[in-house]
């Protein structure tokens, strides 16, 4: 190998023990599962030789934490992964973990640029931030989505038409497969927001107008996927496209929210009525 | 040439594994080439993710995309949901790089590395519009090539194919580019497909089907009337160095899951072993070695490129490289080797010093180690020329739990000549003493037992023997499973024998059996590689349509004198050679690995002027074979032909 590992010239790149990235996830690179997008992430960071953290056992895995699934097919500008650096590896010269607090935010952009280089085209690194505090999943700490869905099949008054009756159900009841059974799931206390949206159709040949839908849901009792949103919305609807646009870390009375990390950088690490909750 | 991405996206959505047809992986190429390039599709004919790692099809497209006038992409068969999903909306079968049309590139060439993935061919032709048939090809259709090492016996192939590659595809590729880009040079409505052809069959190593036609009598191939423009005979081509093709130099990094998923380094190709079953070691002879120096150049740049935590050096026996104790030695070095990765060897030789070699590099991961008896009994072994003895199995698999292994994979061959049921049961009493032997080490050692059935295979030294039937193989494996039964931590796992017929079929048919393939075609029988997609029966209905059976075409021993189908297509071997080779097989008289003992001319070398390029005089530290060891350990072999046929 080089003297100077690959992508990285002098300085030393100082960065933190503990990590969050927020990354996209656009164009045909969104047909790969969340799986291979974990697989995407370990590569791209070994080629920046990232001294990941691994776990015990026989075979360590490095630890990264990925939020929320993303639904194959989905595309995303607002992902997001929280990892650990190993400040005792001795295999990344190049890189230096140093105190949280010691870090510049220069330092932060060449890694954003650096993995992004070495991912594929479609996902990029948007933000990078050190983080503090108590240890939180990103799982657990969002409590909800917006998503912008490009449907086919009827056209924006029809949408609309559905959207209003659906809204107004005391119940919307989607089946699904879960262990081999059919199981029957109410999606309708998950769905925050659904409004058709007023953003410029697609015409696909021989397939018609795309009609835009705009959908904030929550993560809780259950998330709700695009497709079963779409399906929700009756016959003849597919789906197109569907792209998250946001997370949202919430207090309980959804009166404050902030996404985990946000395009400028900052890390939201815990909400105060939340940290209250969870302490009594 | 048109993208048809705006079709295609909308199915992705309803189909499994949408990431197949995407493309988008590090290394792939985006065409930035002039409109006089000759554009190539190189088409895998299974999945993608089968399809992908294909060590021969990413070779070629490295070289292909570094020339100035050539331009390649590649396509690989669609799962039968896309397929339905394809045909239902009008889309053809396109590129994964640009999503353009197979049937608006010049060439699609396919590569064969597995004869029932045929009937993919043919779907993929009909896929891409282009006519299933070179007869109804005009001279503005796409040219349809094929290489690979199926190639040997590519008859069942010959009506779908334009032209057909015979050895290593690095030197002529180009070759084939310069005859493509001259005859596309001309209008479409000023050329003839016939100078086309003309033209590929004096190609040093390219058979051109249409200009060889089969005569038969009674029912009998009795060889072929050969075209004025036409060599009587085709030659294999041999690279002479590998030395000079480090390819790939930018393995493909695919988006999403693939088999053989991490860095391959090719450390030599052809072997010399001689085990007289391996259709891959006697047409890649002789021995070409990389030079171990480029192998670790190999191995750096592309984990540093790729990212990949695993890299394979591969081959078909790669203990037997000369580097090897060099390059495992600088690999696993704690400062300058390669960190947090895992070295693998995939063809393990069957002795102590190969695992301590496995052991020594195995220090990330640790998983399964697989090694290929081939035959339960000295005497099976002799017969095939795969000379371990007992006592080596023993010793490596004494080395492998030792060293911290639990689980033993071991490869057997049923169905080989000569075989007696007592060399069938001694495969699962082989495999229970190894149990035993890890139960000294680790309560839950256990061992699998993988079984398949044997097809003589065109020049190979029992291309002319007999083959089980698939009752046969049935009862064989009944009685393998039956002796297996008594033993804990055993497990046997067999490959289907009515596929291993169908196989037969392709590999050991003439030209007759391109209409049987187009019948299973036709009948919905695509992915028979895959044991879910596979029926014997339509195969069997499709040859009963034509006029012929099984056992004449696949089963059937073959005369001295008869003609092969691939009689006019040559890997080097003298026929005398496999012909002799084949009496001593019989005779149980073992054969010496030619790279450390004198040259018995099998032809490989003389054919083409060339020679083993093999850095080491000496044979490697360990084994058995090629190392002067007494072949007589157990008495004399005694033959009995014909004893235990149906």
């Amino acid at each position: 190998m080089s003297d100077t590992p690959p992508g990285l010239s002098s300085p030393v790149l100082e960065l933190p023990e503990r990590l969050r990235l927020r990354y996209s996830k656009l164009g045909r690179v969104r047909f790969t599962s969340q799986r291979d997008l974990a697989r995407l992430m370990e590569r791209a960071m070994r080629r920046a030789s990232l001294p990941l953290r691994r776990s015990a056992g026989f075979s360590p895995r490095p630890l990264l934490s990925f939020g929320l699934a993303l639904p194959t097919g989905c595309s995303s500008r607002a992902e997001y992964l929280d990892l650990r650096l190993d400040g005792e590896s001795t295999t990344s010269p190049g890189i230096r973990v140093v105190d949280a607090g010691a870090i510049e935010l220069a330092s932060l952009d060449r890694l954003c640029a650096l993995l992004s280089a070495m991912l594929p085209d479609g996902v990029d690194v948007t933000a990078a931030a050190a983080l503090h505090g108590p240890e939180m999943s990103l799982q657990e700490a969002v409590a909800s989505c917006d998503w912008e869905l490009e449907v086919l099949g009827v056209g924006p008054a029809e949408a609309a038409g559905r959207v209003g009756r659906l809204l107004g159900a005391d119940a919307v009841m989607v089946t699904r497969e879960r262990k081999g059974r059919e199981v029957a799931d109410d999606l309708r206390p998950s769905i925050l927001s659904l409004r058709v949206a007023d953003r410029p159709a697609r015409v696909l040949e021989g397939l018609g107008e795309s009609v835009g839908i705009d959908a904030s849901v929550s993560t809780r009792p259950r998330g709700v996927r695009p497709g079963e949103l779409c399906r929700a919305l009756g016959d003849q609807v597919t789906l197109l496209g569907a792209c998250r646009t946001h997370q949202w870390m919430e207090n309980e009375d959804r009166t404050y929210r902030a996404e985990p990390l946000s395009e400028a950088g900052v890390a939201c690490v815990g909400l105060p009525a939340r940290t209250e909750v969870l302490g009594g | 040439m048109t993208s048809v991405w705006d079709r295609v996206e909308p199915l992705l959505w309803h189909v499994e594994k949408p990431a197949r047809y995407i493309g988008g992986e590090d290394g792939s190429f985006r065409d930035d080439k002039g409109p006089d390039a000759v554009r190539w599709l190189l088409a895998y004919p299974d999945t993608y993710e089968i399809g992908l790692p294909n060590q021969g099809l990413q070779i070629l497209y490295g070289i292909l995309n570094e020339r100035e006038d050539a331009a390649a992409e590649r396509t690989y068969a669609p799962w039968s949901d896309m397929e339905a999903a394809m045909r239902e909306a009008s889309v053809p079968l396109f590129s994964v790089e640009s999503t353009r049309p197979a049937g608006e590139f010049d060439v699609l060439a396919f590569n064969l590395s597995a004869e029932l993935t045929y009937t993919n061919v043919l779907n993929m032709l009909d896929l891409s519009r282009i006519p299933l048939h070179t007869s109804e090809r005009s001279p503005s259709d796409t040219v349809v090539l094929a290489g690979g090492h199926c190639t040997y016996n590519p008859e069942p192939l010959a009506e779908f194919l334009d032209a057909i590659v015979l050895g290593d595809g690095e030197e002529v590729v180009g070759e084939l580019n310069d005859v493509v880009a001259a005859w596309l040079a001309t209008p479409a409505d000023r050329r003839s497909r016939r100078e086309l052809h003309v033209a590929l069959a004096n190609t040093e190593g390219v058979y051109v089907p249409c200009l060889y036609t089969p005569r038969y009598e009674g029912g009998v191939l009795v060889g072929y009337d050969v075209d004025d423009e036409a060599p009587a005979t085709v030659d294999k081509r041999t690279v002479a160095d590998l030395g000079e093709w480090p390819y790939p130099r930018a393995q493909l990094v695919p988006l999403t899951e693939v088999v053989h998923d991490r860095l391959n380094v090719e450390v030599f190709r052809g072997c010399t072993r001689g085990c007289r079953f391996c259709q891959a070691g006697m047409i890649t002879r002789p021995v070409r070695e990389r030079p171990k120096e480029q192998v670790l150049e190999m191995v750096r740049n592309g984990i540093e490129r790729t990212g990949y935590d695993e890299v394979a050096l591969t081959s078909l026996s790669t203990a037997d490289f000369s580097g090897i104790g060099d390059v495992v030695a600088a690999l696993t070095d704690p400062e300058q080797g390669v960190k947090e990765v895992a070295v693998s060897l995939p063809s393990l030789r069957v002795d102590a010093f190969t695992v301590a070699t496995a052991a020594s590099i195995q220090q990330v991961r640790r998983t399964g180690l697989t090694f290929a008896p081939e035959g339960g009994t000295w005497r099976m072994r002799r017969v095939i020329n795969k000379l371990i003895s007992d006592d080596d199995l023993y010793a490596a698999v004494d080395a492998a739990f030792s060293q911290g292994w639990r689980r033993i994979k071991l490869y057997f061959l049923i169905g080989l000549p000569t075989e007696r049921d007592e060399d069938v049961v001694a495969i699962a009493r082989l495999a229970a003493n190894c149990v035993e032997r890890g139960r000294a080490y680790h309560s839950k050692a256990s061992v699998t037992a993988s079984v398949g059935g044997f097809v003589p295979k065109a020049n190979t030294p029992f291309q002319w023997h007999e083959m089980d039937s698939p009752n046969e193989l049935h009862r064989k494996v009944a009685l393998l499973r039956q002796e297996a039964r008594a033993t804990r931590g055993l497990d046997i796992r067999w490959h289907d024998p009515d596929a291993t017929g169908a196989e037969g079929i392709v590999s050991r048919g003439d030209r007759r059996i391109g209409a049987v393939i187009e019948r299973v075609w036709r009948d919905g029988g695509t992915f028979q590689e895959w044991s879910e997609r596979f029926e014997l029966a339509r195969w069997e209905a499709a040859l009963d349509a034509e006029g012929l059976d099984l056992a004449s075409t696949a089963l059937r021993a073959r005369g001295r004198d008869e003609m092969l189908p691939w009689s006019h297509l040559s890997a080097g071997l003298h026929p005398d050679f496999l012909w002799g080779d084949y009496e001593s097989s019989l005779a149980g008289d073992g054969l010496e690995d030619c790279r450390w003992t004198p040259c018995y001319d099998c032809g490989a070398c003389t054919t083409y002027g060339i020679e083993h390029v093999v850095a080491a005089t000496a044979p490697p530290a360990g084994g058995s074979q090629g190392t002067g060891q007494g072949l007589d350990l157990t008495g004399p072999v005694t033959i009995e032909l014909g004893t235990t046929r149906r």
